[in-house]
């Protein structure tokens, strides 16, 4: 089931447009990663999932209805920029936050007390903000955004500011509040948290939706024709014989191992090249040791769809310029 | 969703009213406004006024008299006459000054001058001025050569002290003095001005601060930016209207048990006398006095006049306090509020310089004027109201303050709800309008 649908949203700004017409859906009880370079929209897309601001076209449902201002007591929200009352002491303002989302202030002073035994945080009940350190007070941040046990997760760059330990806690707590059910959307330029958390995601590129799926399948098709293979022989002899089945090639140094000298080596096959006639070239050429299917990284995923959506754009924009001069 | 202005307003209020300032402020502001009453009064008490010592060269011989009997004059003259020639008078460094009279002068009254060494005081000069017409005045008199005529002048002097009666919306009749209408009433504007400066500009560094340091992004995944904005706004005016309650407070305790237990018993009397109109203002020594204790001691007029204060203050602070939720919205930092402000600050004052005017003609078209628009009434109004001008002006004017501010919130909100997304560029009028039109 899904738990959000975003359907053909725009939202204009004076001078630019935030969002074009995107669409996208997520899926309930799952981790959805939300990419794109600086500026390309996500947090305008986060702000109207959250009803802080309404999109000027299209619309969001939350579950089996549009997406209501009383939705948002489900929805817990970390923003990139954190911030909370400096002066105001620790349990008080967890307290005033929670019951801003529906809580009591009975439930609210219990489930705290709980989270912060949990996070080994209790003696900082009575503290006021200002005396905690930056790390401090994104814990307690932390605590706030997920205590009234939304059903939508949304984090804006969770792990910045955390050292490692303290982001491996976050990692695990992000995990048990989905195992527990809690849908999550997660924002960040951190590719590697994206492998590791993301079931799918969205990528947000000049305010268009570029690119949206299951993370695997994403990697599977974009490594379509990209093979990582590792042989022993002589590696001039292996490009040699592919010739140009292949556009692109990467061969290691030799590594020494009990067998004697082997290379590792990723190829990209020419379009119209049979995975057959490619294996069997290989195997003509050189000893074969494995041969797989090379899975490009997120990080590269990410910078070959936003180059060659940039690279579209620009064409796109060079047509119009060029056409009055014809 | 609904209850949450609620919780903004709690949070506001307590975090502002459990502050120790806050306690000090409210203790120590009546007093400190005391000693700024009482403290001239004193200074004008212990200080004698300074002495001169002039010498008189009188050629007409009718003025020095005069002046020498004049018990005005003698508190700040020491007059010595003399025959000497002026040159060598004024010369002389045992003289303040000279007045020198012509001999014409009941045919010439501006043969007259006075040479200072200092800078003369104005009291002085009008003593000598009012010493030297009674002078001629009686010398052309006597020219009439009329009988008896020192018998006929003493009785055709009398001393008038009419009592002001106002007729009230019952019938009754109560003594009032101008004099103190206008002291209340400027004293009113005055702390209702220091209220909307202050708590509006509360609410507009409350608002900054929550933007610049971020947590307002997290505020309103869980409230409407517009709710969050009256929340604040509300939650800011009562703790100013629980300072204005308990000075309030004081103020009507002072004047139904602490004024009349100070009071002189024979004062004492004249004052319930006037305040139920039977008093003969003539065989009073100060009336205005008497009418102003009157009017201090009467509780009902203290808390009538503490209801519209507080009626206006509320009024008037929600208009304000919206237009500086607006401001605040839009800037960054206070630095770059302080531009915007006086878009604010510059009506306020404005209102105080009508309120001053407003004490000479308090049923005029300015007066009336002011009072109406709400950039200006809550203060000018509060300034009339001791004049216990019609009431359906009063209502009218609070009717029109309400009804404005309605608006007022509903604009500032707009550009409030945009506002508080917008980092950075250092926003202008025409921007905050142009906020305020997005869909």
């Amino acid at each position: 089931m899904d738990l959000i649908k975003v359907n053909n949203i725009t939202k204009r700004f004076t001078g630019h447009t935030a969002l074009d017409n995107v669409s996208l859906t997520i899926p309930e009880g799952k981790i959805y990663g939300l990419l794109g370079p600086n500026g390309a929209g996500k947090t305008t897309l986060i702000r109207i999932i959250n009803h802080i601001t309404a999109p000027d076209e299209g619309e969001v449902w939350f579950g089996d209805h549009r997406l209501t201002a009383d939705d948002v007591n489900q929805m817990g929200y970390l923003p990139e920029e954190r911030g909370l009352y400096k002066k105001m002491r620790v349990g008080e303002q967890a307290i005033f936050f929670a019951r801003l989302k529906g809580m009591s202030r009975h439930d609210a002073q219990m489930q705290l007390k709980q989270w912060f035994e949990r996070f080994g945080i209790s003696d900082w009940w009575g503290r006021k903000v200002e005396e905690l350190s930056k790390g401090m007070a994104q814990k307690v941040q932390f605590i706030v955004t997920v205590l009234h046990r939304p059903r939508l997760l949304i984090f804006d760059e969770p792990f910045s500011g955390f050292d490692p330990i303290n982001a491996e806690l976050l990692k695990q707590e992000i995990l048990r509040l989905r195992d527990e059910g809690a849908t999550v959307i997660f924002s960040t330029h951190n590719m590697e948290s994206v492998e590791a958390l993301c079931e799918n995601i969205t990528l947000i590129n000049r305010s268009h939706n570029i690119l949206s799926g299951n993370v695997h399948d994403i990697r599977t098709c974009m490594g379509k024709d990209h093979y990582k293979l590792s042989f022993q022989g002589v590696p001039a002899a292996l490009l040699s014989a592919l010739g140009d089945r292949v556009t692109d090639h990467k061969v290691s140094d030799a590594v020494v191992t009990e067998n004697g000298p082997q290379f590792d080596a990723e190829f990209t096959l020419a379009p119209d090249v049979q995975l057959r006639d490619f294996i069997a070239t290989d195997n003509g050429a050189v000893d074969l040791v494995s041969f797989e299917r090379a899975l490009p990284s997120m990080n590269e995923i990410f910078i070959r769809t936003v180059e060659q959506a940039n690279a579209a754009d620009g064409a796109k924009a060079g047509a119009d310029t060029a056409t009055p001069t014809i | 969703m609904k209850s949450n202005i609620g919780i903004i307003i709690s949070r506001e209020f307590s975090e502002r009213v459990s502050k120790k300032s806050f306690l000090i402020t409210t203790i120590l502001m009546p007093i400190l406004m005391l000693g700024l009453m009482v403290a001239p009064a004193l200074l004008m008490q212990f200080s004698s006024p300074s002495q001169s010592t002039i010498a008189v060269i009188d050629e007409s011989g009718i003025v020095t008299p005069r002046l020498a009997s004049d018990s005005a004059a003698m508190e700040f003259l020491t007059v010595r006459p003399t025959t000497a020639p002026i040159d060598s008078v004024i010369a002389s460094e045992d003289y303040d000054g000279v007045l020198f009279i012509g001999s014409d002068i009941v045919d010439n009254p501006s043969n007259a001058a006075l040479y200072m060494h200092e800078a003369s005081s104005m009291e002085m000069e009008l003593a000598v001025n009012s010493a030297i017409e009674d002078a001629v005045r009686d010398a052309r008199l006597r020219a009439y050569n009329i009988e008896n005529l020192p018998q006929i002048l003493d009785e055709v002097d009398v001393s008038v002290n009419v009592s002001t009666l106002r007729i009230n919306d019952d019938g009754d009749r109560e003594s009032v003095s101008s004099m103190l209408s206008m002291m209340i009433g400027l004293f009113m504007t005055f702390v209702l001005y220091m209220f909307l400066l202050i708590y509006g500009q509360m609410v507009m560094t409350s608002i900054i601060e929550e933007k610049s340091n971020r947590v307002l992004e997290l505020v309103v995944s869980s409230v409407k930016p517009v709710q969050l904005m009256m929340g604040k706004i509300i939650g800011v005016g009562l703790v100013a209207v629980v300072q204005v309650t308990i000075w309030a407070v004081l103020l009507c305790l002072m004047s139904a048990f602490l004024l009349p237990a100070v009071m002189p018993a024979d004062v004492a009397a004249q004052v319930s006398m006037a305040s139920a109109g039977s008093l003969d203002m003539a065989t009073v020594d100060d009336a205005e006095m008497v009418q102003s204790l009157a009017m201090l001691t009467s509780v009902w007029f203290i808390l009538k006049l503490m209801g519209f204060m507080l009626l206006f203050l509320i009024g008037g602070f929600l208009f304000y306090a919206s237009m500086f939720a607006a401001l605040g919205s839009a800037v960054d930092n206070i630095q770059d509020a302080s531009q915007l402000t006086s878009f604010v600050t510059i009506p306020i004052i404005l209102a105080i310089i009508c309120s001053v005017s407003v004490g000479n003609d308090p049923n005029g078209a300015l007066a009336f004027w002011t009072s109406m628009i709400p950039f200006t009434s809550p203060m000018v109004m509060l300034a009339r109201i001791p004049f216990d001008i019609a009431s359906w002006q009063i209502w009218l004017s609070l009717g029109i303050l309400y009804v404005s501010f309605v608006f007022m919130a509903w604009f500032s909100g707009k550009i409030y709800r945009v506002g508080i997304f917008m980092y950075g560029k250092k926003p202008t009028i025409k921007d905050l309008y142009h906020w305020a039109r997005y869909k």
